[in-house]
This record gives structure tokens, C-alpha cells and sequence, in this order.
């Protein structure tokens, strides 16, 4: 399966290896410099290369390639899935996955990938399990561990693996018992040029924090499970609860996880919470162009939309952009010709603004391409489906829990074409 | 010391070990290439005794190891400290060895003992451990040693120490493939293994060292479905594809009468779970169709059904195996589901989307009406990037169709404006392979088309061009007014691919464009050497095609061309001369050929098939990296063809005598740990798998030897028996080790053993059978529960105690109602195996309340039973008052009809009223006989 992991930089440089059968000499990354060089942008070089004994897969995430080297025959997706899953598990250690934080932690990163494959093949890769076997750096442990010489490594054998419910430590305890469900909804869209939707669709997720004693065992039921069209869950949900009572009933592991996501059905239309009047001309001729752009709230329930920011790349012959803003901030990078407008909050009685003349090349012709404009907000407060959550119940466990949850609802892929 | 440390400056200063030569920072490079010193001062502390000291240095030689720094050299050093008392030393000494073992073979053989006294440890996971660095260790003279060690961890009581066997023969396989056979063997009892810990990595054991010995799995395979849900998402991955090679060469091609069948008619019949609709259906296909009908085999549809939910999994590749599955093993009306699960992955990281839209792309060809749905998923976005694009373009032009070509261009309009060119090229290809696909639009398109032969950018009119000459091809005689406009464009465009095709065209349709023509000829006459090569090849063409048709106006021009030609350098252009002139210009000496220089060169030309890429690459399996790549890796096994008739499915039964191989009291009780924490088995299979196991069994009869079918028995409810009897023999077979293993552990031909797999023979074969799998979805609230679970867990011991009349302590309790639904008042079942004595046709059924609550309840008794038709009820008499705390058992009786649907009552208080249901497990229907051994022979013969 998986023979050796590489880890690359922006800049091209190996920072990190390691094998889990004979070592991979480290040239093989050529072949994967030299598609790197092929593709302008670092997300266009292919998931998977062929070189002439090996295969390289890799994935790209916080500025650093993950390339596997691969020998044999193996699902793609296997490999790409297991490299997420190495990135998650890094994040969750260190805070953030920078090639600072993997060199700062070089030993326990080794003995990470030591334990999340054997021989190639994936052996422990739920984060409990993991945590039990290595703690996690935290500046208090690196204080007490310099001065007491005891280690990051558990002393504990890992139980772990040999549970039934290997996603959940034993013996878990905790003064506040709390579970906290945050219900997430993201409206990916494509508006066209007149405003209309060309498609719209709502994918949610519900996070769960959960620190509760024991083995608790809870059961969470929505007010209209029927809007769920296309669920996944966590392992330790049980499928055949869904299936009959559309209850999600659980053995939540201990902490963050996600446990569901879901796509809600394309029947139902979806609530566009913003619109954008927009008019971006350039003339023929003229070295100048006019950008115009006003945001406004648009079927939100009476709920502020928060933390505006819409960005759009502009043609290559913009040189320049002139621009003044009625709220926020906007930066114009002549180099990468993206330009962003921090908006913030909306304010329905007064619709933020974008004016301002664009300088071009002078001598270019007119672009025949509209730039396209992201936009990414935030509404709290509301869950665009309507999904609501009916009761969250404990069983297993004396103690009475504290319970809350929050919705949210954010743009996903929000395109406007102009 | 913590490792961030060791990689700091300060922090490293002021630590313990902050000596100056050691605080220096290990990570800035060429300090090993110049300072020989520090090897020996990692050397020193190595060898000090303190294990801070030991750990520092340690953390130091996994940073150089980590960073590709050849730190070979402290072999010695490092190796010593194997048996360190200091678990993370130790560990990093094993992250060290299994690195640098295979480069310094004798020093590593220093630390095989301590490996080896680890595999005697008490503890699984230290024994664990030690195989699994025992075999990272790649050193062929350790072979024997190795392959003893995972003989032994094989059969091992933890199913940790035998998932760590499985790991160890792929290891062991590469390192010395003459062990092969012997392996196989490991394999071969790893396989039949019940625990899922076990599961997923030895099909990864059995996928490396010995794909092709499929008959392997036929035993096993009913067991692996069963346990699919609850391995995990690592191991599901690889038992999914490989039951999906397995499928292909035991079962029959699902879809093998889809042509005889219309699409209404076969939807109906491949839905239809039940029984008898399924034998309706079958005659009418096969009066129809007059040959033989097919009927899907129940492992076939125990396989598909038992992988479905998978494709629930967070895991992308898990629902990526799932789909490849169901679309290589499905009937075609079941694919459809997958569509939805594949949509989602769009949404994860790009590349998951690459490698989905790759196998998207595939799918769309052969069943396209799966993702039409969900065409506006494929919409793309101008922050996708490139290669994400451009298969999502692929996919649409696949999902192309009549009803949908309007919106679809629309989209495609859109995208042609978009900055980045080579999505713009691959659009216009796109819309002209929609064009050629989809007649009625292809005016439209190449409307479209002319149009951006104006646009300003050059690349957008070259893949015009070039697009425009594929759709011309097609209907030349209409568009002349399309060939004169492009023999405009000549002058300017400057893209050599659309020079040659605009050329082309001219050359092929120069009848069309007369006057045209010649002077297109002229002007390359002079441009002529400057030209690439592949349009200098098309002016000789044009040359020679002018010539043959109107031969006055361009005779000398051609004479031209072809003498520039003759002094070409390219010599493919200097032969094309030689060859057009002696076939066109006639001379003397000209052969016959020159008579047909015209059939030659003006032939009509079959217009070409614009085809997707991804046509055909369905013959690798999907989801493979093969099928990605489209050619075959290394090690890709072939996804077998359908076989014509199926192979016998009797190979996958499990016979009785195979169950009751011993093992050990210690390893039964290991088992009982590892259940299945959420399999079906206890009770949680709903309505809907009982209706499926019946019809699974339907088609098994012939094969079960067992089989006795009483003649009153209708041939449906016999099968069930049948089914019910396969889960059955699990808990038989636990019971049945206990009793062996209570007189003479280890030895499986005991004649104990014996008796007890006769009993459980009698059990399965009495004559009132009737019944299905599960054990008692009590009433619904928490059967799933952990509560339940456990109670399984601690209980199962008991199930079918060995006699088959047990006293009733030994009987396992079913929930009832539990106490929180109960409000307090918790009730609990068995059967207590007794006769019922008011009526001889009812089960006995022993129930037991306790009230948890802090006040009595009273007037308990049951109302208004629900019951199938034929069902009794025999009430227990009214409990007038249970006192707070206390518990009290009734009996009461239930005539089941010797079928296995819950009797349903209503459990009244005097305050609350409480719908519960009894649903018996087949064992408990049954009346118990008592044979003597001889006996029993008797009636053994005699159903045989």
C-alpha cells in the first residue's frame, strides 16, 4: 500500500520523510517537481502521477504537498482520503499544520505516522486512540515535561484498539457535563448575470462538542428529519436507527468530531440571503473602466448578515483599480489582479457600495471575459433549511447534562457571474 | 525533554541536558556533513544512563532520519538500547531499527531476542507490538523466526495480536515470496476469523500474497458481508473490492436479460424483495423471453444489501468502493443509488473530486440517466480549478441529451467567456462533441462556433477551427458559406493545427468553393517554407486535390509546390512529393494507379466519431488506479467477466461439522468482547431484512442437505427455518465450545463435541421449524441501545445452554420495557423452556417485573393483544400490586403459530398503558426431545 511519505513545501524542498517499507529514494520526487513545474497553479497538478516503478499520489493543504509513493495497484481514493486524514490529525495535535509546526514537532509527528500505518496499511487513525498513545504537545506539557524528563509518549497500552466503541477513551470524567451541537449550513450558488439562480443547494453539518463522563449514549432527533436527503455520518452513529426512526443514536467520541453532514433535497427551494447589483464595464478604446457593485440582504428572517467579504479576479489587463468603498476595506493585488472588499455587517438601510474606475493596459483591446464574484458571508442564528433540532436525551448516565446548540448559515460556493 | 524543545535553542539551553554541545540545534543543516564530533556525543549520551539523556539523542537521531540525513552510523549506539525500560525511547529505537535493519543485517540481529521475549509477554499488546517491529525488520536470515511467530500470533487468543499476524504476512511475503504456501495456510485460518479487528486486515493479506486463490473466500464470504458494517472504514475499503472480483466469478450477470425485458417490467422485477411477487415475475420473463429466467443468487443480494449503508460512510473511499460495486455487480435498476453518495463527494477536497469526476465520467457513459438529476451539481465555477474543470465538462457533455442540450449550452456559453484559455478550448471541443451527438443542435452549435472564429483570442479560433472541420465533415454540401469564411481566416490565424485543418477543408470541399480555392493555393505557394510541418503536408494535399479537379487553373502552381517540396528538409515531406507526383502528373512512364488518383484522393471520407476519453475504461474495475490512469498498474487484478452459468453456490455454505473446531475456553471469551458492536444479529434487523432473508433462502433449497421440510410445512416457511439456522449456528457454536472446552480444551473430535453437534443438528432439523434470524426486536425503544448490547455481550453464554431443556436461570432475559419508557417499571422476558401445561401449543413465556419507581404499582395485566391470525395468547393472571423496589415473575403462554412474527399487547397499570411485543427466536418455538445417541444416528440417517 503506501510506501513512503514526502513532505514538500511551497518552495520545492523535501522537509520531511518517512517509510514504512524499504526506503523510497528521495529523486522520485522529481517526477512530481516536474508536473509541479507543468502546472501554473498548485492545485493543478494532478492527484496522481506515474513514474516509471512508483506512483505518486499527493494532496495539497496548508501550502504543503503530502506526496505518498505508491508501488502497487490501490484505490486512489484510499491513499488521498488516508493523507486528509494525516492533515486533520496534525492540525488537531499542533493547532495549525505549517511546516513550522511539523518541523517543531518532528518527533511526535514520526511517532504519529509510526502508529497511523503498518507496513503501508492504515492501523489507528481515530484521534482518541491516537491521543491516548501520544498526547498531544500543549505548552503546559512542554514546560512540565522539561523539568520532570517524563514524556509525550502514554504510558497507558493502547485499549483503545481493543474496544467496541474504538472511537471513545474509557473512563472519560469531567466536572461540567456539557454536549454542544453546532448545526452548520452552507449555501453553495451560481447567480447569473441577471440575477437569477442557476443552481442553488444546501449542504449542513452538524459539529458536535461533546464532554460528558462515562459511556453516555444519546439519542438527537430532529423537528423534520424528511428535509435530509443525503446523510453521512460518524462510525459511531447507528445506522439502523436512522433508517427506521430517522433518530441519530450514538456513543459520541469524546471532544470535537463531526457528526453528520448532509445535503438537503433539491426540491426545496433554496433562500438566497443576498443579492448583488453589479456593473463592471470597460470600453473599447479607453483606457478605463467602471466598476460598480452594491450588496444588499435578500430573504434572511430578519437576521443580520455578518462578515461580508466578496472578492472577484479581475481581467489581466486591469492594471489598477480606483475605487472607494461606503463600508469596510478593499485591496486590489495588481499582481494576481484579486480583489477583495471586506464588507463586515449589512446594513439594510444603508446598502454597502463599491465605486470606482478601473485603469487598464493601455493599447489592450477590450477583455470579452466578466470577472466572476465570490462572495462569502455568515448568518448566526438560523439554519437556511429550516432544520431544527427536536431533543437531545441521555441515556447510560446519571448526571443530567448541559445541553445547547447554535445554528449557523454561510455561503459555500457562492459565484456570481457578471 | 519534549520534542519541541530538543529543536530550540533556548528552550534546549535551559533544559537538563543543556550542556553547550548538546544545545546546539540539530535541525540547521551541514552540521553532519562536516562535524564527525556529534555522532560521538549522540554516541556518548546513548550510552549514559540516564533515559533523558538516552531520549534526547534519540529525539535528535529521528529528526536527521526524519529530515533523509543518513544517520546509519549509530546503528550500534541505538540498537543496544532495544530493551529500554523507557517506552518512548524504545519506541523511537523501533522507529530507528525497522529505518536502518535491512542496511546493517548482522547488528540488527542483536535485538531479535528481545523481540522474541516479547511475543511470550502476558500482555496482547506488548506481544503486539513485538511482532510488528519483528517483522518491519527486513532481514532475510530472520525468516524462520518470523514466519514461526506469526504461525503462533495467529492463532493467538487477542484478535489484536491476530490483526497484527495479518500485517505481518504481506512483510514477510515480500521479504522471502518462497514462504508462499505457507503463508496461505496463516491466511487461510486467519480468514475464517470472526472478529472484525481481524477482518479487514487479513482480506489486505490475502489481496497481497494471494489473490487468484479465490475458493478462499467461499466459506468465508457469508461472514465477511455480515461483518462488513462493523470493520473498519480501512479494512471495509479493501473487503469491498475484493468481494467485488469474488461476485463477478460466482454469481451471474445481473443484467443479462435487460434486452429482452422492457424497462418497466424489469425495474418491478428486480425491486421486488418478496417471494412470490419474485416468482410471478420470473414466469412471466421467462414465457416471455423463452430462455432461462434469472434469479438472482441470495449471497448476491446478501452482498449488495449488506454494502449499501456503506454508502452512508464519511470515509470517500469507502463510498467510492461502495459505488464501484454497485455498478459492476447491480441489476441495473438498483445503480441508480449510488448517484446521490457520489454527488456528495464533490463536495470534499479536489482530489477527491478528481477522482470521483474520473469515475463519474466513466458511469456517465454507460448509464447516464443515473446522474441527470444531478446535472447542476456539475456546474462549474470559475475557482475550480483546471483539471477539476475540465472533467466536469467531460461529464456534462456525457450527461448531454435531447431534453436537457439548451440548458447545457447555456451553461457552455458562459464558461467560452471564462480567463482561463485552456478551459475555453476544452468547451468549444465539448460543444462540438454535443453537436455531433445530438443532431437537432448542431446548426445551433456551429452557429456558435463561426461565431467566435471572430473572437479576439487566437487559441478560442484555433480549437474553432478545428472543431468546425469535424462538424463540416458531416454535412459539407450546406456550409459553403462556412468554408469561404474560414478560407478567409487563413491570413490571419496563425495556430499551425488550424492552418492544416482550414486547408484541409478547402482541399476536401474545393468543389463547393471554386473560385476560392485556387487563390487559398496561391497565397501558400508563397508562404510555403515558412510553414510548419503539418501544414506543408496539407498543402501538398490541397495541390494535389486542386490539381485533379481543376487541373487549368493551378497545373503550374502544384508543379511549384511539389519542387519546394522536393527540397524539403523534413523527409515525410520530400516522400508525400515523390508519391503526389508520380500519382498525379502523367507521364509515360505512370502506372495504372494514376487512374484512380482521383478515387484516391477525393474519396468520401466517413466523418469522424468525436468520442469521450473515458469511453471503455470501464474494463478496469473503478475506483482503481489503474481505471484513473487507464493503464494497468502493477498488481491490478483483472475484474473477472460474468461466467455463463453460475458456479455451484453450495461452496459458500458453512457445513456443521467446521463450526465445531475447538478452540480455546480464553479465545471464546475473547470473542465475546469483540461482538459486533452494532451487528444485526441481537435483534436489530428490522421487517424489511426478514422479508429479504426469506427470499434469499428461497432459491438455497436444493442445496442444503439438512433440509427436512415436514409435509405440512409450506416450502417458504421451511426455507426460513433455513435461514434462521445459519445465524443460529453461531450461538450454537459458542454454546457448544463451552461444553468442549469445560471437559478437554483443545481437542475438536471429542466425542462431547460430537454429542453437542448432534444436538444442535437436532435443533436445526426438528420438525417445527419456522422462524427468522432475529432474536427479538423487543418493543423498538433502545433495542439498540448500549444497554442491550452489553446485556448481549454478558449473556450470550447462556443463549441455547447446551441441554436443550435448561433450567430457567440459565436463560437469557429479552427486554421488555425498559425502565425509563416504563416510568419506572422495568420488565423483562424469557423463555423459560418449559412446557406450558393449560395448553400444549403455547411457548412459555416467563415474565419478570421490577418496579424501580418509589411507589407500588398496581393492577398489572395485559390488554387487547394484536395478534397474527392463528396467534393465542394466554394471559397471565392480574398482579394486584407490585410494592416499590420489589420484582415478581408470571408465566404466561403464546401460541406463536410456529412462525416468528411478534405477538403484540398492550402491558396496562393502573395509571399508563404500555404497547410492547414478544418476538420468539426460532430455537425457543421448538419442543424439546430427548434422543439417546443412537437415536439421534437414526434419525440422522434418515433424513440423509
Amino acid at each position: 500500500m503506501i510506501h513512503s511519505l514526502f513532505l514538500v513545501n511551497a518552495t520545492g524542498d523535501i522537509f520531511l520523510e518517512k517509510h514504512w517499507k524499504s526506503a523510497v529514494s528521495r529523486s522520485v520526487c522529481d517526477y512530481f517537481f516536474e508536473a509541479q513545474e507543468r502546472a501554473t497553479e498548485p492545485e493543478n497538478v494532478p492527484p496522481v502521477i506515474p513514474t516509471p516503478h512508483h506512483y505518486l499520489i499527493s494532496v495539497f493543504r496548508h501550502r504543503i504537498f503530502f506526496v505518498a509513493v505508491i508501488q502497487s495497484e490501490v484505490p486512489p481514493l484510499f491513499v488521498i482520503e488516508f493523507l486528509h486524514r494525516v492533515v486533520d490529525t496534525f492540525q488537531d495535535y499542533f493547532g495549525v499544520c505549517t511546516e513550522a509546526a511539523i518541523k517543531d514537532n518532528v518527533v511526535v509527528v514520526y511517532e504519529l505516522l509510526e502508529e497511523m500505518l503498518d507496513n503501508g496499511f492504515p492501523l489507528a487513525t481515530e484521534s482518541n486512540i491516537l491521543k491516548e498513545l501520544i498526547k498531544p504537545p500543549t505548552i503546559l506539557r512542554t514546560v512540565v515535561n522539561t523539568i520532570t524528563g517524563s514524556t509525550n509518549v502514554g504510558e497507558q497500552l493502547p485499549t483503545g484498539q481493543l474496544s467496541v466503541v474504538p472511537w471513545r477513551r474509557t473512563g472519560v470524567k469531567y466536572t461540567n457535563n456539557e454536549a454542544y451541537f453546532d448545526v452548520v449550513e452552507e449555501i453553495d450558488a451560481i447567480i447569473d448575470k441577471s440575477g437569477s439562480t442557476v443552481t442553488a443547494e444546501i449542504q449542513g453539518v452538524i459539529d458536535a462538542c461533546v464532554k460528558l463522563t462515562g459511556m453516555p449514549d444519546l439519542t438527537l432527533s430532529f423537528m423534520n428529519p424528511r428535509l435530509l436527503d443525503d446523510v453521512s455520518f460518524h462510525p459511531c452513529v447507528r445506522f439502523k436507527r436512522w433508517e427506521a426512526e430517522r433518530i441519530l443514536s450514538f456513543i459520541p467520541p469524546d471532544g470535537n468530531f463531526r457528526l453528520l453532514s448532509y445535503h438537503v433535497s433539491s426540491q426545496n427551494l433554496v433562500a438566497i440571503p443576498v443579492y448583488v447589483k453589479h456593473n463592471i464595464t470597460f470600453r473599447e478604446g479607453s483606457s478605463q473602466g467602471r466598476f460598480d457593485l452594491t450588496l444588499g440582504p435578500k430573504q434572511t428572517m430578519g437576521k443580520v448578515v455578518e462578515s461580508v467579504l466578496v472578492s472577484s479576479r479581475l481581467p489581466r489587463v486591469v492594471l489598477n483599480a480606483n475605487l472607494s468603498p461606503s463600508q469596510g476595506t478593499y485591496t486590489f493585488d495588481p499582481v494576481t489582479k484579486l480583489l477583495t472588499w471586506d464588507v463586515g455587517k449589512i446594513n439594510p438601510q444603508k446598502l454597502p457600495s463599491l465605486k470606482g474606475s478601473m485603469s487598464l493596459q493601455a493599447g489592450a483591446s477590450k477583455p470579452d471575459e466578466n470577472p466572476t464574484i465570490n462572495i462569502q458571508f455568515k448568518i448566526p442564528q438560523m439554519a437556511v433549511s429550516g432544520l431544527k433540532v427536536n431533543r437531545l436525551d441521555m441515556y447510560g448516565e446519571k448526571y443530567k447534562p448541559f445541553k445547547g446548540i447554535k445554528y449557523m448559515t454561510m455561503a459555500g460556493k457562492f459565484q456570481v457571474r457578471t | 525533554m519534549s520534542s519541541s524543545s530538543a529543536f530550540n535553542d533556548e528552550k534546549g539551553g535551559s533544559s537538563s541536558v543543556g550542556e553547550p554541545e548538546y544545545g546546539h540545534d540539530p535541525a540547521s543543516g551541514g552540521i553532519f556533513s562536516s562535524d564527525y564530533k556529534r555522532h560521538d556525543d549522540l554516541k556518548e549520551m546513548l550510552d549514559s544512563n540516564k533515559d533523558s539523556l538516552k531520549l534526547e539523542a534519540m529525539k535528535r537521531i529521528v529528526a536527521m532520519v526524519a529530515r533523509g540525513k543518513n544517520a546509519s552510523d549509530l546503528f550500534p549506539a541505538v540498537v543496544k538500547n532495544v530493551a529500554c525500560k523507557n517506552i518512548e525511547v524504545k519506541k523511537l529505537v523501533y522507529v530507528y531499527l525497522v529505518r536502518y535493519a535491512e542496511e546493517q543485517q548482522d547488528l540488527a540481529l542483536l535485538s531479535i531476542s528481545t523481540f522474541q521475549r516479547g511475543l511470550k509477554d502476558p500482555n496482547q499488546l506488548i506481544r503486539a507490538s513485538a511482532l510488528r517491529v519483528l517483522s518491519s525488520i527486513r532481514v532475510t536470515i530472520i525468516v524462520p523466526i518470523m514466519m514461526l511467530a506469526i504461525k503462533e500470533a495467529a492463532s493467538d487468543m487477542s484478535p489484536y495480536v491476530r490483526k497484527t499476524a495479518a500485517h505481518a504476512i504481506p512483510k514477510l511475503y515480500s521479504l522471502d515470496p518462497e514462504q508462499k504456501d505457507q503463508l496461505i495456510e496463516v491466511i487461510e485460518k486467519l480468514l475464517a476469523d470472526k472478529t472484525t479487528l481481524v477482518a479487514g486486515s487479513v482480506v489486505m493479506a490475502f489481496e497481497e500474497v494471494c489473490p487468484e486463490r479465490i475458493e478462499l473466500i467461499h466459506k468465508n464470504y457469508r461472514k465477511l458481508c455480515n461483518l462488513l458494517i462493523d470493520v473498519e472504514e480501512w479494512g471495509q475499503v479493501v473487503i469491498i473490492n475484493m468481494l467485488t472480483r469474488y461476485a463477478r466469478t460466482q454469481f451471474l450477470n445481473p443484467n443479462i436479460n435487460e434486452s429482452l425485458l422492457e424497462e418497466g417490467g424489469e425495474k418491478e422485477f428486480y425491486a421486488s424483495d418478496d417471494d412470490e411477487d419474485d416468482e410471478e415475475k420470473k414466469a412471466e420473463a421467462a414465457a416471455l423471453a423463452k430462455r432461462k429466467p434469472y434469479v438472482m443468487d441470495p449471497d448476491h443480494r446478501l452482498l449488495l444489501r449488506n454494502t449499501k449503508p456503506l454508502l452512508q460512510s464519511r470515509n470517500a473511499a469507502v463510498v467510492m468502493a461502495v459505488a464501484q460495486l454497485y455498478f459492476h455487480l447491480a441489476p441495473k435498476a438498483e445503480v441508480g443509488v449510488i448517484a446521490k453518495a457520489l454527488v456528495r463527494l464533490l463536495r470534499s477536497h479536489s482530489e477527491v473530486q478528481y477522482v470521483v469526476l474520473q469515475n463519474v465520467a466513466t458511469m456517465t457513459i454507460k448509464r447516464r440517466g443515473m446522474f441527470e438529476p444531478h446535472l447542476k451539481s456539475f456546474y462549474i465555477r470559475s475557482t475550480d480549478p483546471t483539471q477539476i474543470k475540465i472533467l466536469k465538462l467531460e461529464v456534462l457533455t456525457n450527461l448531454a441529451s435531447e431534453t436537457n442540450i439548451s440548458t447545457i449550452l447555456r451553461e457552455f456559453q458562459t464558461y467560452i467567456k471564462s480567463m482561463d484559455k485552456d478551459f475555453v478550448a476544452a468547451t468549444i471541443e465539448a460543444i462540438g462533441r454535443c453537436a455531433t451527438n445530438i443532431g437537432e443542435v448542431r446548426d445551433t452549435c456551429l452557429n456558435g462556433l463561426v461565431q467566435l472564429l471572430s473572437n479576439r483570442d487566437e487559441l478560442v479560433v484555433a480549437e474553432s477551427v478545428v472543431v468546425i472541420k469535424k462538424l463540416l465533415q458531416m454535412q459539407p454540401e450546406q456550409h459553403s458559406e462556412i468554408i469561404k469564411h474560414m478560407a478567409k481566416l487563413i491570413d490571419n490565424i496563425q495556430v499551425p493545427m488550424a492552418r492544416a485543418s482550414i486547408l484541409w477543408l478547402i482541399g476536401e470541399y474545393c468543389e463547393h468553393v471554386p473560385k476560392i480555392a485556387p487563390d487559398v493555393l496561391r497565397k501558400m505557394a508563397k508562404t510555403f517554407t515558412n510553414e510548419e510541418d503539418i501544414v506543408k503536408l496539407q498543402i501538398l494535399n490541397l495541390a494535389a486535390k486542386l490539381y485533379l479537379t481543376n487541373s487549368k487553373q493551378t497545373k503550374l502552381l502544384t508543379q511549384y509546390v511539389l519542387n519546394l517540396a522536393k527540397y524539403d528538409q523534413n523527409y515525410d515531406i520530400r516522400d508525400r512529393a515523390r508519391f503526389i507526383r508520380q500519382l498525379i502528373v502523367p507521364t509515360d512512364k505512370s502506372g495504372a494507379l494514376s487512374k484512380y488518383a482521383k478515387k484516391l484522393f477525393l474519396a468520401l471520407k466517413p466523418a469522424p466519431v468525436l468520442e469521450s476519453p473515458f469511453k471503455d475504461r470501464d474494463h478496469f474495475q473503478l475506483g482503481s488506479l489503474s481505471h484513473l490512469l487507464n493503464t494497468k498498474a502493477g498488481g491490478y487484478q483483472e475484474l473477472p467477466e460474468w461466467p455463463d452459468s453460475a458456479p455451484d453456490p453450495s461452496v459458500r455454505n458453512v457445513e456443521v461439522p467446521e463450526w465445531s473446531k475447538c478452540t480455546s475456553r480464553k479465545e471464546r471469551k475473547e470473542k465475546k468482547v469483540e461482538k459486533p458492536f452494532y451487528s444485526d444479529s441481537e435483534g436489530e434487523s428490522g421487517p424489511t431484512e426478514s422479508a429479504d432473508s426469506e427470499s434469499d433462502s428461497g432459491s438455497r433449497s436444493e442445496s442444503d442437505s439438512e433440509q427436512t421440510g415436514s409435509g405440512s410445512e409450506s416450502e417458504e416457511s421451511v426455507e426460513e427455518s433455513q435461514s434462521e439456522e445459519e445465524e443460529d449456528e453461531e450461538e450454537e457454536k459458542m454454546k457448544k465450545k463451552k461444553k468442549v472446552d469445560k471437559s478437554q480444551p483443545k481437542k475438536s473430535e471429542s466425542a462431547e463435541s460430537k454429542i453437542a453437534s448432534e444436538i444442535q443438528f437436532l435443533l436445526s432439523t426438528s420438525v417445527a421449524p419456522t422462524s427468522s434470524p432475529q432474536v427479538t426486536p423487543v418493543n423498538n425503544f433502545l433495542s439498540s441501545s448500549l444497554a442491550s448490547d452489553l446485556e448481549g455481550l454478558s449473556l450470550t453464554d447462556t443463549v441455547l445452554a447446551p441441554t436443550t431443556i435448561a433450567p430457567s436461570a440459565s436463560v437469557r432475559m429479552y427486554e421488555l420495557l425498559h425502565r425509563i419508557t416504563g416510568e419506572g417499571l422495568g420488565v423483562e422476558y424469557c423463555f423459560n423452556r418449559q412446557a406450558f401445561s393449560p395448553d400444549p401449543h403455547m411457548v412459555a413465556v416467563q415474565i419478570h417485573f421490577t418496579n424501580n419507581t418509589s411507589c407500588e404499582t398496581k393492577n398489572l395485566h395485559i390488554e387487547e393483544p394484536k395478534l397474527q391470525s392463528g396467534m393465542r395468547i394466554k394471559e397471565f393472571p392480574e398482579i394486584d400490586m407490585l410494592p416499590a423496589g420489589e420484582s415478581v415473575s408470571v408465566v404466561m403462554g403464546i401460541d406463536f403459530c410456529d412462525s416468528t412474527q411478534a405477538a403484540n399487547f398492550q402491558l396496562c397499570t393502573h395509571t399508563r398503558k404500555f404497547f410492547v411485543s414478544i418476538q420468539p427466536p426460532v430455537g425457543e418455538l421448538m419442543t424439546p426431545i430427548f434422543l439417546t445417541e443412537n437415536e439421534f444416528k437414526k434419525e440422522q440417517t434418515g433424513h440423509n
